[in-house]
């Protein structure tokens, strides 16, 4: 067969095309321009949130106004959403732009990570008890993560990684791999904890805990909250005990029920006494009150000391949220027997419960760009690392800002919320799909031994995509950037 | 840079498998963790299956004979049986049925995993389907991909004897050595009907006449199993007469497989003339076209045949 030089080879799939210029390999999705290899189908993801109507508002200044027509769009970033990439990254990333800001000529290394070594951080606001600290979080029956600390009004866990990705059964793998991804992506998941809740969780909502809502987090511990109300309840009621699981305060032993003058009365709470007025472990974690498994307040009472307390003594208890209160008053006994709660402190417990902020889902997404993904950008991959370490080279995944962990490697955490809809992918490796872009200063991209040679200008990435001739995730900028 | 196989969920239910040249459009009906299960598994089928076909490629590409050697791929096997009946008639290759043979077998492997209602693979519009006998599909058929809009539909009972459908034409994307506007037929597997439509769209033709521009294959695709045959590149107007001609000439070609049992029906189209054959209550060109199909044509790349169901 007689054939001219001008056709190209394609190797972007095991095809391998010999295509002619001006035509397209079998695929319609890469092309010979010009002797050049070029990827001509748009940029998937963006362009089908946009079809199906959904939402890309984190990026957007004008959701509203804008028509749709990305090219148009003032001063975009180029995201790596849709971009594709290979693994190994033996090619240059998938679209190496330059554009101009402020001057300087600036390169965007996009391209979407294949990351075997990622999981999602997860943060819970509620004081309900989800499960004990280390225990194995299950979806759909499979082990993908596991509870890790309890902070401040919230339990964090931890799910995915690499040794439920790739270590674990297969079918372990395929859980833990879609439980990353629907989070990702910001769709709801059902968890649940060995030996404790089941929950919903989804990246911006509040929990669903064993079928409740959580509607508000805890304005702080027990002992804070007797902290920022003492004054409020100084003079209208005898004793106060905020219920926490953690820290259950008790005004009138707490610092600042004695700076007030407040009067002993003779309560015994019980759990292990900390400091004045702050008693540890007065129940055990539950979903009740304050996160202990009580429904009964007076479960953490063991009584009044009968040569201090004195009949008719008033005593209120409320949960951190303010959500749970009852209202008492001694009997002749000195038996707390139960009272409408009066006009006077309804007030402060609802400021209690004013001062709590919606309970959400926190979705921080984290990858490490291995050394493959970095040889996408650059010929010597450890010097990206090092640029990054030095602040040349800006992060960003989908365009949102990434914070990165100091230490070796390039590892990134990213609020899912912050990009498109849909911005996550997967392989059924099983890895999760990610964008990641490096921007930097084109002579610190050659400096650093970038594919120089496969820089592109932004604006004929703009224009081609006008004639829908290349496939470029190109999003308006954030109002805000 | 070979990319690696690619799976997306699509409104509606329905799974998009992507890699290299193939892009399947998937939706299965049935209990919701048998459809899960049923998506992981063309999920799991799918990975591996365009290495495997190109392990066979210039075999694949080669002039199929009753000497042909078998190929060992599975894929490659439904492709080779598919062509296998009509090699010493006509000039046909393997692939010929490689769209029809993949989504079959991605279809197979989905109700093997899983006991679905009813299906469909669709492979660029070459679909494979799964029907209960109480089930049934519509399906929606397009003569242009250019400008596409739907010209009629299908209902395919779980009760026929059909459970593939596809769709060849010049403006397609294969090449072809008629002028068909396109030919859908519905056979027995979507192989089957792959490799009928394209011998059908192939006989839709006037040979010699001023208004065709043909090229060679390899002039446009170096590695085209047509190699120097001369495809047709422009269709310039017909008079209404001389489409009907062409059209003729398809439907002895669509009869003559109709009667060897190679097709269930078949619709020609040609400048906006439709000749019919095989049909019976099947295929009706005139049902009005449902909204939903419309909007499914305008979210899919690259199909040529939609497919909707209510």
């Amino acid at each position: 067969m007689s054939e001219t030089d001008d056709k190209i080879r394609c190797d972007a799939c095991p095809v391998l095309c010999y295509i002619r210029p001006g035509m397209t390999g079998a695929c319609d999705r890469y092309a010979n321009r010009d002797g050049e290899l070029v990827r001509v189908d748009p940029h998937i993801l963006l362009e089908r949130t946009l079809q199906d109507g959904g939402e890309v508002v984190p990026f957007m200044s004008q959701a509203r106004e804008w028509s749709g027509d990305i090219v148009n769009a003032p001063a975009p970033i180029v995201t790596a959403i849709g971009a594709g990439t290979t693994y190994p990254d033996y090619k240059p990333a998938p679209f190496i732009v330059s554009s101009q800001v402020d001057g300087v000529d600036m390169v965007t290394v996009v391209t979407e990570g294949i990351y075997s070594y990622c999981g999602v951080k997860l943060k819970i606001d509620t004081d309900r008890h989800l499960g004990a600290e280390c225990a194995t979080v299950r979806a759909k029956g499979e082990p993908v993560g596991h509870v890790t600390t309890g902070e401040y009004g919230s339990q964090m866990l931890s799910l995915g990684g690499v040794n439920h990705l790739t270590h674990g059964g297969k079918k372990e793998g395929r859980v833990t791999c879609e439980t990353l991804l629907k989070l990702c992506n910001r769709k709801a998941v059902e968890l649940t904890v060995d030996g404790g809740a089941t929950f919903i969780v989804e990246a911006g909502k509040p929990p669903i805990v064993n079928g409740r809502l959580e509607e508000r987090m805890r304005v702080g511990c027990g002992s804070a909250t007797i902290g920022m109300f003492a004054k409020q309840w100084y003079g209208k009621v005898d004793e106060v005990v905020v219920v926490d699981d953690h820290i259950t305060g008790v005004l009138s032993e707490h610092q600042a029920g004695k700076l007030l003058g407040a009067r002993d009365t003779g309560i015994k709470i019980k759990g292990q006494r900390s400091t004045p007025g702050r008693y540890f472990h007065v129940a055990e974690p539950g979903t009740g009150w304050g996160g202990a498994d009580i429904s009964d307040p007076l479960q953490i009472v063991a009584g009044f000391n009968g040569k201090v307390a004195w009949p008719g003594l008033t005593m209120l208890m409320v949960s951190t949220t303010g959500e749970q209160h009852a209202f008492y008053r001694l009997d002749d006994t000195l038996k707390p027997v139960e009272a409408p709660l009066p006009d006077n402190l309804r007030v402060s417990v609802e400021r209690i419960r004013e001062n709590c902020e919606p309970a959400l889902c926190s979705v921080l997404f984290m990858g490490g760009a291995g050394g493959s993904l970095r040889a996408g950008v650059t010929e010597n991959p450890v010097r990206l690392t090092r640029s990054v370490r030095q602040a040349l080279t800006t992060v960003t995944a989908g365009g949102a800002p990434v914070i990165i962990w100091p230490g070796g490697g390039i590892t990134f955490m990213v609020d899912v919320t912050l990009l498109p809809d849909n911005a996550f992918g997967y392989v059924p490796t099983p890895a999760i799909v990610a964008p990641i872009e490096f921007t930097m200063r084109l002579d610190d991209y050659a400096a650093l031994g970038g594919h120089v040679d496969h820089v592109r200008p932004l604006r004929d990435v703009l224009a081609q995509r006008g004639k829908k001739s290349n496939g470029f995730g190109v999003t308006p900028a954030r109002s805000d950037a | 840079m070979r990319m690696l196989p690619q799976q997306t969920r699509l409104p509606g239910g329905r799974l998009h498998l992507h890699d290299g040249p193939i892009d399947l459009i998937i939706r299965a009906w049935g209990e919701a963790d048998a459809v899960e299960i049923a998506y992981a598994a063309a999920c799991g089928r799918f990975a591996n299956i365009l290495d495997e076909l190109c392990t066979e490629l210039p075999l694949l590409r080669s002039q199929a004979t009753p000497t042909s050697a078998r190929p060992s791929g599975l894929i490659a096997r439904r492709m080779a049986d598919a062509v296998a009946p009509f090699c010493t008639a006509r000039f046909i290759t393997p692939m010929a049925a490689v769209a029809g043979a993949v989504a079959d077998e991605i279809l197979c492997a989905m109700t093997d995993a899983a006991p679905l209602r009813r299906a469909f693979v669709n492979n660029g519009g070459d679909i494979a389907l799964h029907l209960r006998p109480d089930e049934s599909l519509t399906i929606g058929m397009v003569d242009r991909p250019d400008r596409p809009s739907l010209i009629g539909s299908a209902v395919i009972s779980g009760r026929d004897a059909v459970r593939g459908v596809a769709t060849s034409g010049w403006r397609g994307r294969s090449f072809s050595l008629g002028i068909a506007d396109a030919v859908t037929v519905l056979a027995c597997s979507a192989a089957q009907a792959d490799a009928a439509a394209t011998l059908i769209a192939n006989a839709v033709d006037l040979p010699g006449h001023a208004a065709i521009t043909r090229a060679p294959a390899h002039s446009r695709d170096p590695q085209s199993d047509l190699g120097a045959r001369p495809v047709t590149v422009a269709v310039r107007p017909l008079t209404p007469h001389d489409a009907h001609a062409a059209l003729v000439a398809g439907l002895d070609e669509a009869e003559r497989l109709r009667r060897a049992g190679a097709l269930e029906a078949a619709a020609l189209q040609l400048g906006g003339q439709t000749l019919l054959c095989g049909v019976g209550e099947a295929l009706s060109i005139d049902s009005p076209v449902p909204s939903i199909a419309t909007k499914a044509m305008s979210s899919d790349r690259l199909q040529r045949t939609t497919v909707s169901a209510f």
